[in-house]
Formats: structure tokens, C-alpha cells, sequence
């Protein structure tokens, strides 16, 4: 394989991984600061697509479609919260499975019927559809090296959030202890609510970007959700340094998994049994990172005992 | 007074799936027999992960790994045996087969020696870590059977004639109907002996107290393990009769969605209750039976549903027909 193909490669890792990231930050940001486990955030992501896919299509303008998925994103969150997860809080993880799972089956089923089962498309604007040239001669499309600095970027915005403000020093005093923040004076409900709507808004946000390479569509959050799920296993719950040391485990190995592995088992069997096994134990290579990282580190790299 | 109530309601539960097929038979409705053949399955399904889920408060997310397993183990065998091709030849021969016994016998022993792997490294963590993982591996055996395209891959394997049992005609409804709520009532009478015998005992106590069990010598991993082993055999072997009611096998069995199912029939009907995943899967298949023919989008009532059952109704059907005695903490 050639060089150029295999830094092509490493730099769509990153790109999933840094989307996977702004996924997975609000699961276990939600995680850590609620103890709640929220299987619906992939219904976020896909209300995040379709918001800007719909919107995008009647005003012609990107942008403004990207803001109406964070707004849809955000507010779809807060209300969920309002009306249902707020009850969950003191229940068991048994509980918050079955309701959120719940929650997937009628926001899936709610936009089927509103956008019927046909995918949308959300196009890519003009001015980025083209590819660049990085140094090395190597073309790369515009738009997701965009989306990987978009990512990046928010991902520097959520750490400086967390560490150097007044909401983040909520964040982390409520992680630590819910009850002293609270008798502390700190609105713990509000508090709740927004760190839901914060998480909603960067799944959203990912559910957009990656909505103008993939097509938008009923059902598109899942395979992300679960994604995103052995990204906050394999980082450690609650740990967002862990979500994105995970995210970018998971985005290079299943990128450069599914490619450099049909080429390795083609070094010494036949080019169609090379390529259906390769591309079967590709399919499992992140399952089988995660299982590694586990048996060493039972609750992930940055996970607390 | 409460537990006779339940005792009662248990020998409704039990008589209702018979009885709904007999009547469905004396008034010639096929397709009602073959509803309450689901439900038998489902049930079934729901039997074993109830098994880990209620008595050993192990919440599993991929209990589709294991039906999944079954199925594509009925699937496998009666294709090979289908077309005539051994399944391998060296080292030694193997070849399909289209006998029930068999296929359930390979069905269990595959999804237990699964579940022994899964269960063996799953149990290492607990609570959130535990869900999650179950949930990836079910994720990983579901991208697995897409991408494998030795057996039809993502289009699944279609079986042409259902499988035989001995001196049966396994193709008339009720004779499988019969075959199906047989092995559920086997199946049942077997958890409510183990779940009273030292070893259900004593999962039921390293639910409750996991500290208290191991200072009296017994260590929870272990007896986990076990109950892991067998409540994934009990819903692979519901895998295998699935496969050959609907007599095709796809990836679909694998998916979260299925994990979700089994799940619900538990929580509808009661968690940790004996009968509990019998009512759920009759009143799943009930719901999706007058709820599909009102709306193509169902899913969304089956959701609310679930929500307010969730957040109101916590004993499940069971537990809100006999009292508030809510087994599962």
C-alpha cells in the first residue's frame, strides 16, 4: 500500500474519531454527572441531522442549517430531560436502559413518519466539495479536514468549559458530590438539565457534520451510539479525556482496520478468502480492542476504581 | 393472600398460550396458531435471560448474541443438509442435519460456550460497564454475521422445508406449536427448580449482597458465570426454534433492537418473576398484533408504552395485577 493511501487513511480515522468524540463526550459527561446511562443519544444525533438536512434544504445556507441542528439537538435534549430523564435519576441503570430505549423507539418512529423512510441528503457546500492539496502532494477533500478542525476546536472548547468556568466547576462538584453542590446553593436541576442540553447539542452537532458525507437517514445513530459506547468503555466512564483518547482508538482502528486487513491476510491466502475474512475481523477489531483494554484495565484507561 | 394471587394468575398465564392455540385450531385460524408459536419462543427467550437479568440482577444488553447463535445454528446445519454439502471434512466429517433434536442440542452447547466466553469476560466489570459491554458483543457477532458471506451475509439464510422431529409432522401449526410450548414448559419448571435450589439461592443472594456471599466462602463471579452459561443456552435453544418457525435466519436476530425485545418481554411482564417473560411476550405479540394493524408506526405506542410502564407500572404486569411486591431491587 502506498504511503499517500495510508496517511489518507489515518486522516479519515481521525475525522470519525473526532466525530465519534463529540459523541461520546456527552454520554459520559451525562454519565458522570448524572450516573445516567442515555441509549437515546443517538436519537439526538439523528434529530441533529434531519434538523439540518430539512433546514438546509428550504434556506440553501449550510450554516444556518448547522445552527438549526444545534438548536434542534439542544432543545429536543432539554425537553427529554424535562419530561422524562429527570424521573430516572434515582432509579436503577435497568430502569434508565428500558426508558431511553423506549425514548429510541419513538423519536425513530416519530421521524419516520414525519420525513417518511426515504433518506435525506445534505449536500456539502460548494466552496468546500473540492479536495485540497496537503503537503506531500496528497488530495484530501476539503470538507472533512474542516469537520476535523470543527471538531478538534470544540473539543478544546469543552475542555477550556470544564476546566476554567463557573458552569464547569458546577460540572465537576457535581460529579463529586450532588448533594454538597446542591446544599451549596447550586440549582442542581437546572444544572442537570443543561449539561443534558449541552450533550444533546455536540451529538446533534456530529449528527449534522456527518450527515453531509453519509446520508441522513431513520435509524442512522445507532451504529454511532454504540460506537460511542465502546469509546466511554474503553476511555473509562466519565473521564472526557478518556472519551477522546478512546474516540481516536476506535476511529483509527476501525479505519485502517478494514483496510490494512484484507491487505495482510492477502499476503498468504487467496485475494477472495483474504478479503471476506479480513473484512469479518475488521468488522470485530474494535470489539476486540475493547475486550484488551478491559482485561487490563477493568474500568477503562482513565476510568476510576 | 398476594402470593396466591400470583400462584393464580401464574396457572391463567401458563393455560393461556395452549388454550389460545386450541381455539385458533377449532375455528381453522392458522395464523393465530402461529402468533401464539412466537409468543411461545419469545417467552422462551425471555425465560433465559430472566434467568440472569431477575434472579442474578445481571443486566445484559446482548442476549441477541446468544438467539442469534441459535438461529444461525439451526440455519447452518439444515442448509448444509439442504444441499447435501458437508459442513467440513477433515479432520473428521461433519454434515448438516434437518433433525430438531439435534439442531437444539448444537443450539444450546454453541450459545453456552458463547455465553461462557462473553460472560467470562463481561463479568469482570458490573453496573454501566456491564450493559455496555454485553451490548458491544452483541454488536460484534451482529457486524460478524453481515460481513461473513459464507451464509448469506447481510440477506440471511432461507430454509425451505421446517426441520423434522421424530414421528412428528412438524409442518401442521399446532404439532409445532405443541413442540415449541413443550420445551417452554420444560424450560419453565427447570428455572423455578433452580431458582430454589442452593445455587439459585445463592445467586439471588450475590444479587442482593455480593459481600455477604463471599465472606461466607462463595464467590459471585462464579456463580455469575454459571448463570450467564444458562440463561444464554435457554435463549440460544429459543434462537433455534425461532429460526425454524420463521424457517429463514438473517443478522437481524443479532441486533440491539432483538436484545431490546427480550428485554422488554421481561420488564412488561415483571422482572425476576417466574411468569413474568410469559406475559410480557403475550402481551408483546398482542400489542404488535392490534397495534400493527392500527398504524404502520407502532413502534411509537409500543415506546410510550414502555415508558409508562417504566415510570409508573414498576412490578411489571404481574407485579401490577398482584400487588406491589416488587422482586427485582
Amino acid at each position: 500500500m502506498s504511503p499517500i493511501l495510508l496517511i489518507e487513511q489515518v486522516l479519515n480515522g481521525l475525522q470519525s474519531g473526532i466525530m465519534l468524540f463529540l459523541m461520546a463526550a456527552g454520554l459520559t459527561l451525562i454519565f458522570g454527572v448524572m450516573g445516567l446511562i442515555n441509549l437515546a443519544h443517538g436519537s439526538l444525533y439523528m434529530i441533529g441531522a434531519f434538523a439540518a438536512a430539512a433546514v438546509a434544504a428550504a434556506t440553501g445556507s449550510f450554516v444556518i442549517g448547522l445552527i438549526a441542528a444545534l438548536i434542534a439537538a439542544a432543545a429536543a435534549g432539554a425537553l427529554i430531560e424535562l419530561v422524562v430523564i429527570r424521573r430516572l435519576y434515582d432509579r436503577d441503570h435497568l430502569d434508565q436502559v428500558l426508558a431511553t430505549f423506549a425514548l429510541i423507539l419513538v423519536f425513530s418512529e416519530g421521524t419516520r413518519w414525519l420525513f417518511g423512510s426515504f433518506p435525506l441528503y445534505l449536500d456539502v457546500p460548494a466552496a468546500l466539495a473540492g479536495p485540497v492539496t496537503l503537503p506531500g502532494g496528497i488530495l484530501y477533500p476539503a470538507y472533512r479536514l474542516l469537520i476535523t478542525a470543527v471538531g478538534l476546536v470544540v473539543a478544546i472548547g469543552l475542555f477550556a468549559l470544564i476546566a476554567r468556568t463557573r458552569i464547569g466547576i458546577q460540572i465537576r462538584a457535581g460529579e463529586a458530590d450532588r448533594e454538597m453542590i446542591a446544599a451549596l446553593g447550586v440549582d442542581i436541576s437546572k444544572l442537570y438539565t443543561l449539561v443534558f442540553a449541552l450533550g444533546a447539542a455536540l451529538a446533534g452537532l456530529a449528527g449534522a457534520l456527518v450527515g453531509a458525507i453519509q446520508s441522513v437517514q431513520v435509524g442512522m445513530g445507532e451504529p454511532v451510539l454504540i460506537l460511542a459506547f465502546v469509546v466511554v468503555v474503553i476511555g473509562g466512564i466519565g473521564s472526557i479525556k478518556g472519551a477522546l483518547v478512546g474516540a481516536l482508538l476506535v476511529g483509527l482502528t476501525d479505519t485502517l482496520g478494514s483496510v490494512l486487513l484484507p491487505l495482510a491476510f492477502s499476503a498468504f491466502m487467496e485475494p477472495a478468502a483474504a478479503t471476506s475474512i479480513g473484512s469479518a475481523l475488521a468488522s470485530m477489531s474494535i470489539y476486540i480492542l475493547m475486550a484488551g483494554v478491559l482485561l487490563f484495565k477493568p474500568t477503562g484507561l482513565f476510568g476510576k476504581a | 393472600m398476594i402470593m396466591a394471587r400470583e400462584t393464580l394468575l401464574n396457572i391463567i398465564l401458563f393455560a393461556l398460550l395452549p388454550v389460545t392455540a386450541l381455539i385458533a385450531w377449532g375455528l381453522d385460524e392458522p395464523y393465530i396458531i402461529t402468533l401464539a408459536t412466537k409468543a411461545a419462543i419469545l417467552a422462551l427467550a425471555g425465560v433465559g435471560l430472566n434467568i440472569a437479568l431477575g434472579l442474578g440482577g445481571l443486566i445484559s444488553f446482548g442476549h441477541a448474541a446468544f438467539f442469534g447463535i441459535g438461529g444461525y445454528a439451526m440455519g447452518i446445519l439444515a442448509s448444509h443438509a439442504q444441499s447435501y454439502a458437508p459442513i467440513m471434512e477433515v479432520p473428521f466429517l461433519i454434515e448438516g442435519t434437518k433433525s430438531m433434536p439435534v439442531i437444539w442440542l448444537v443450539a444450546t452447547l454453541t450459545s453456552a460456550l458463547a455465553a461462557l466466553a462473553i460472560g467470562a469476560l463481561s463479568l469482570r466489570t458490573s453496573g454501566v460497564y456491564f450493559i455496555m459491554i454485553t451490548l458491544a458483543f452483541g454488536q460484534m457477532l451482529y457486524y460478524f454475521a453481515i460481513s461473513w458471506p459464507a451464509y448469506g451475509g447481510e440477506d440471511g439464510l432461507s430454509i425451505y422445508l421446517r426441520n423434522d422431529f421424530p414421528g412428528l409432522n412438524t409442518l401442521v401449526p399446532l404439532t409445532f406449536f405443541s413442540i415449541c410450548f413443550a420445551i417452554l414448559a420444560v424450560v419453565l419448571w427447570g428455572t423455578s427448580r433452580v431458582a430454589r435450589a442452593p445455587f439459585g439461592l445463592a445467586l439471588s443472594a450475590s444479587r442482593q449482597n455480593a459481600v455477604r456471599v463471599e465472606t461466607v466462602g462463595i464467590a459471585p463471579y462464579r456463580i455469575r458465570l454459571v448463570a450467564f452459561v444458562i440463561s444464554g443456552a435457554v435463549t440460544g435453544l429459543a434462537g433455534a426454534l425461532f429460526a425454524d418457525l420463521n424457517r429463514f435466519v438473517s443478522p437481524t436476530m443479532f441486533s440491539w433492537h432483538t436484545s431490546g425485545e427480550i428485554m422488554i418481554f421481561v420488564i412488561l411482564g415483571g422482572v425476576g418473576r417466574l411468569y413474568g417473560p410469559v406475559a410480557g411476550a403475550a402481551l408483546f405479540i398482542l400489542l404488535e398484533h392490534i397495534l400493527g394493524g392500527l398504524s404502520d408506526f407502532w413502534h411509537i405506542y409500543l415506546g410510550i408504552l414502555l415508558l409508562l410502564v417504566v415510570l409508573f407500572a414498576r412490578g411489571g404486569l404481574i407485579g401490577t395485577l398482584v400487588g406491589r411486591e416488587v422482586a427485582h431491587e
